[in-house]
């Protein structure tokens, strides 16, 4: 055991509700002990589930064990806690780029850039990736990247990877979906997305209501006055423009994105996906569908 | 200090939150609150009840539940919702810079504590 993880083991015992986890979980992380490194990163995160930084140790603590599913999980609850959050932004880029989801990518390398803008990796990440895709686009597969180290890197030349990444929920196309609808490239085509307009008419997408009807028509009803009661409270409360209302319900979440000033997208899944992983499911809905509007207008 | 003051209280420490206040869902009327100057308890009472009330009917559409917690994020804050039970809603105002995961942790114990 070296002197700096004995001292700081030494310190969280005497602390056990001090912050010394972080830093003990990432020297062990940094020593390749990774199953101790998790033990520590989930008993701090027990203690303080609402500190970003725990998140994001536990995301890059996973990502070097090879669970970049899990390591996607914790990076965006880090993002829900701080969403300007440079090295989780990194880490979510790196894994969208190993997805093969470069536009993904991109956004979160620019988000990072407007969070941190001292880091001179990002810009260069940028350009590399930017490069590449101006290039051949190799499959997914075939895309190897260093996995984050000591925070998140960016996406490096490609290197011998040891990981495989099951692409982010979003990332998968779904064979059976209608072509004229903005989400036939979803996994699970319309199920649970859906554009209504500010007259609460359905532009695209369903919505199965959890007894199993068609819910779609009904709910679209009712999202034209939630997009005017959303803008008159947050412009009224001095807010600004709204973004997105996240909307927790015991059978579901829920989160609604106006793709543009008269629309909005309704993305529904259960709770077992993570309320911040949903948010970034309907950020990347309402961008392609922001598209098809733009394509049909 | 009453159970209410308490409430809001614990709400209120969270950094980066302006203001919050428990207000009757129905219609919109302050029941108790502890705000930040330039926040205007009474608009952000009948504003967030609204908008609850909107996504109440959206929810029942949708063969769901009522909201546990609801979290509209702005370009220069957010306005979260617990409705509580009672018919009261506990609303808090908050800066870009919150820390939301624990003011949603906050809230939605504090709207259990008020059953």
């Amino acid at each position: 055991m070296s002197d700096e993880i004995r001292a700081l083991t030494a310190r969280l015992a005497d602390e056990p509700t001090s912050l010394a986890f972080l830093e003990l979980g990432e020297a062990l992380r940094r020593r390749g002990q990774y199953d101790a490194a998790a033990k520590v990163a989930r008993g701090g995160l027990s203690r303080y589930p609402g500190l970003a930084d725990a998140h994001d140790l536990v995301g890059r603590i996973l990502s070097d064990q090879g669970d970049l599913a899990g390591a996607f999980d914790a990076w965006a609850d880090a993002l829900r806690l701080d969403p300007m959050r440079s090295s989780a932004l990194k880490g979510l880029a790196f894994l969208y780029f190993r997805a093969g989801d470069v536009p993904a990518a991109l956004e979160h390398l620019a988000r990072a850039a407007e969070a941190d803008p001292d880091d001179a990796a990002i810009p260069a990440a940028i350009a590399r990736i930017e490069r590449q895709a101006a290039g051949k686009t190799p499959p997914p597969e075939a895309v190897h990247l260093t996995a984050p180290t000591v925070a998140p890197q960016v996406p490096s030349p490609p290197q011998p990877a040891t990981a495989v990444l099951t692409p982010p929920p979003a990332a998968i196309a779904a064979p059976g979906a209608p072509a004229d609808s903005p989400f036939s490239d979803f996994s699970d085509g319309e199920r649970g997305l859906l554009l209504a307009d500010a007259n609460g008419l359905r532009l695209g997408g369903t919505l199965t209501a959890p007894g199993g009807g068609e819910a779609g028509d009904r709910v679209a009803a009712e999202l034209g006055g939630v997009v005017r009661e959303a803008g008159r409270a947050s412009r009224l409360l001095g807010l600004g423009s709204w973004h997105s209302i996240a909307i927790e319900t015991p059978a579901a979440f829920l989160v609604l994105v106006p793709p543009s000033g008269d629309t909005v997208l309704l993305a529904s899944r259960e709770p077992s996906m993570p309320l911040a992983r949903l948010g970034l499911l309907a950020e990347r809905a309402a961008r392609v569908a922001r598209r098809w509007l733009e394509r049909g207008s | 200090m009453t159970p209410e003051a308490m409430v809001l209280d614990r709400v209120t420490r969270v950094p980066g939150v302006r203001g919050a206040l428990l207000a009757s869902a129905g219609d919109g009327l302050v029941v108790a609150e502890q705000l930040m100057d330039g926040v205007d308890g009474r608009a952000a009472a009948a504003l967030a009840g609204a908008l609850v009330g909107r996504l109440l009917r959206t929810t029942g559409a949708a063969g769901l539940e009522s909201p546990l917690f609801v979290h509209l994020r702005a370009e220069e804050g957010s306005l979260l919702a617990a409705p509580a039970p009672n018919d009261l809603v506990l609303v808090a105002v908050v800066g870009p810079d919150a820390n939301i995961g624990l003011a949603r942790l906050e809230m939605l114990d504090a709207a259990g504590r008020l059953g």
